[in-house]
């Protein structure tokens, strides 16, 4: 029995405190601390193994001169390659998760949402194979037309890669690899519709596509914007794929389909960290502090969204 | 209305008026085939790739069918049948990818595996050969390692959250830990462990451990959110029935709640398992990558699948006299079909479990 419980009806009958009771609900205690202290034990360590990073001597920055020149590219490469994601990803997860809620016959959604899930479960060091010996290569005609057609857009302004290792494929990985967790998030909140609301709509003489409009997307607002955002949060900290498939330099372009592509922050940590010198490596510690920081603010938002998004659906 | 009986004719013809004519169910099937038929005939009279003929083939069936409905049902018709086609459409187009990968995986994976594959490691082996032996003990035992630090934390959490927090300050700030936890970026946690390690041993130190560290700082989160949420669904009748016969809180705990949510909760630590055996930025960082067998987590390189796969794509080697790819790649997708495996069977699993427990805990869906 907890010592502080406030009194709940069956279990105020029973003060005996046994010590086992004590040193259980001690274990259960530590235990959760345990994930308070390494959470702060994250940004303590990296900003200890970090801080030399941010005063390196000149020479470990190249082509840069000091660090806050060093992560710039990279901070724009991550969000750059995060927004190609996002901007590939959303429509079509909004499609299946309407797909699954409201257009499969209910037989074969499960089978259907399971599928998608399987999405999630492939490593991303496979999806970075595949996007790196396949995908790449089969971009190309795409990145051609799009530069013949449409090279007046500053993001298609090419000159087009012959590899097809460009942001536009990695954008595109990282798009598949997001996908499963918006569309996981916003079909739970499309099927949570008040089933009311929707034969309401219906009753009143809408089509399958006008009830979706006024019952569905309405209530499920703020539950696809938080969809959204940690699946920016995803495609932000994601690492491999984006290695894999770039071969980086240290530029700040709109360009999607050159040969020149700034890195991320994380594929910049992978692909570097093997020339560790002491200093290299704080440096990259402090990249990953940064990164951090950018996630742990992304994530941060879409937790005030949902949580904002409950307490108005429960009003 | 009390007289009813002259209405009811009147009703009928509104509504036939009101009624506008609709497309039999078969139009979406020939929509489709004449779509079908209209693009195989252009792509193979003009010469076109396979691809493009079939991106024109979606493309005509997905308009195709809002403009006939538009000719006979009305634009709010037509709004709707877009609307459905688009929809399909995009399921369609995410399934792409995944039937692509996997059938890549195999295809190139299936003729690398074998006995050798399997039971070598990558020692001195410069051209064709070696093998993945090294990088499934790394694997194992990494995966084991960080397995067994994150159940009981993880667990315990729960059991905290559920049985003993309610409405506490401490649980509300784990629980929003927590969900911080989960949007870590993986490589944020290698370098995490990097930078303990590296305060404790110095700054060359790599060993398989620190792995484990980084791994379990992912898989914490998702094992304490599934068995919290397994442990909630506990009936409260089963706690209060044995507080009734005097049995202490913790043996409540262990002897009933626990094993009620058991199935729960180890399919929960399975797909935690089956999520982190993936990862590979982390061990990249942390454990480093070696050509040989080492079974000691607490001195010296590690490598896991997922590493090995970066390392063979990354320094594919030299391509041999007949041409074609280098050794690398194929290792790369040999290992990767076997990663994908493992993955798969580990879901695989989880859900007969989940399936198998469920009645005792879910009867209600």
């Amino acid at each position: 029995m907890s010592v502080t419980a406030p009194p709940q009806p069956p279990r105020a009958a029973k003060p005996v405190v046994r010590p086992g009771d004590r040193i259980f609900a001690g274990t259960a205690r530590v235990a959760a601390l345990t994930i308070m202290l390494a959470l702060a034990g994250v940004f303590v360590f990296l900003a200890l193994e970090g801080y030399p990073g941010l005063s390196a001597p000149e020479r470990i920055y190249a082509p840069a001169t000091d660090f806050w020149s060093y992560v710039g590219p990279l901070v724009f490469g991550t969000i750059l390659a995060a927004c190609v994601a996002l901007v590939i990803a959303v429509p079509f997860s909004i499609g299946v998760a309407l797909f699954i809620s409201h257009y499969a016959p209910p037989r074969v959604a499960v089978p259907i949402a399971y599928v998608i899930d399987l999405l999630a479960a492939v490593p991303s060091v496979v999806y970075g194979l595949w996007g790196g010996l396949a995908l790449a290569p089969a971009t190309r005609p795409l990145i051609d037309w799009l530069y013949d057609n449409l090279s007046f857009i500053p993001f298609f302004a090419g000159p087009p890669s012959v590899t097809g290792r460009t942001m536009l494929t990695a954008g595109i990985v990282l798009a598949i690899m997001v996908v499963p967790i918006t569309t996981a998030i916003s079909r739970e909140v499309f099927a949570q519709t008040p089933r009311l609301h929707e034969e309401a709509a219906m009753a009143l003489g809408a089509t399958r596509w006008e009830m979706i409009r006024l019952a569905v997307f309405p209530y499920a607002r703020s539950g696809v914007i938080s969809a959204v955002m940690l699946g920016l949060g995803r495609a932000l900290g994601e690492t491999m794929a984006v290695a894999m498939v770039l071969s980086a330099t240290p530029v700040v372009t709109l360009n999607l389909i050159s040969n020149s592509n700034p890195a991320t922050i994380a594929s910049n940590i992978a692909s570097n960290y093997k020339e560790a010198t002491p200093d290299k490596q704080a440096v990259l510690i402090a990249t990953g502090l940064v990164l951090f920081a950018v996630t742990f603010v992304v994530n941060f938002a879409a937790r005030w969204v949902i949580s904002r998004g409950e307490r108005n659906l429960t009003r | 209305m009390s007289t009813s009986t002259p209405l009811e004719p009147d009703t009928f013809a509104i509504t036939a008026d009101l009624a506008q004519p609709r497309l039999p169910a078969w139009a979406v099937l020939l929509d489709v085939v004449l779509a079908a038929g209209v693009a195989g005939l252009l792509t193979l009279l003009l010469g076109w790739s396979p691809y493009a003929g079939l991106v024109l083939a979606i493309v005509l069936a997905a308009l195709g069918m809002p403009l006939w409905s538009l000719l006979v049902e009305g634009r709010r018709a037509a709004a709707d049948r877009l609307a459905t086609s688009v929809v399909w459409a995009s399921f369609g187009v995410v399934l792409v990818p995944l039937v692509w990968l996997i059938w890549l995986v195999v295809k190139n994976g299936i003729g690398v595996i074998n006995s050798e594959f399997l039971s070598y490691d990558m020692r001195n082996v410069i051209g064709e050969g070696g093998g993945i032996y090294h990088a499934l003990w790394g694997t194992i035992l990494i995966t084991l390692a960080a397995a067994i630090i994150s159940i009981p934390i993880g667990l315990f959490t729960a059991i905290y959250l559920v049985e003993y927090g309610r409405g506490s300050r401490l649980a509300r700030v784990t629980t929003f830990l927590v969900d911080v936890m989960t949007g870590i970026p993986s490589i944020v946690a290698g370098l995490f462990a990097l930078s303990l390690f590296v305060l404790i041993f110095g700054p060359a130190i790599r060993i398989g451990f620190g792995g484990a560290v980084a791994l379990s700082l992912l898989m914490i989160p998702t094992v304490v959110r599934s068995s919290e949420e397994m442990l909630r669904l506990v009936p409260s009748d089963l706690r209060e029935a044995s507080y009734a016969l005097g049995i202490p809180k913790w043996r409540t705990i262990v002897k009933v709640v626990l094993p009620t949510a058991l199935g729960g909760i180890i399919t929960g630590i399975v797909l935690a398992v089956s999520r982190v055996i993936g990862e590979t930025a982390p061990l990249l960082v942390v454990a480093g990558a070696t050509d040989t067998v080492n079974f000691n987590l607490f001195n010296g390189r590690m490598t896991t699948l997922p590493v090995y796969i970066f390392q063979q794509y990354s320094q594919p080697g030299i391509v041999g006299p007949a041409g074609g790819d280098p050794p690398g790649y194929a290792r790369a997708w040999g290992a990767a079909l076997v990663l994908i495996a493992i993955v798969m069977v580990l879901n695989l699993v989880a859900r007969i479990i989940g399936t198998y427990f469920a009645p005792k805990t879910e009867r209600r869906r």
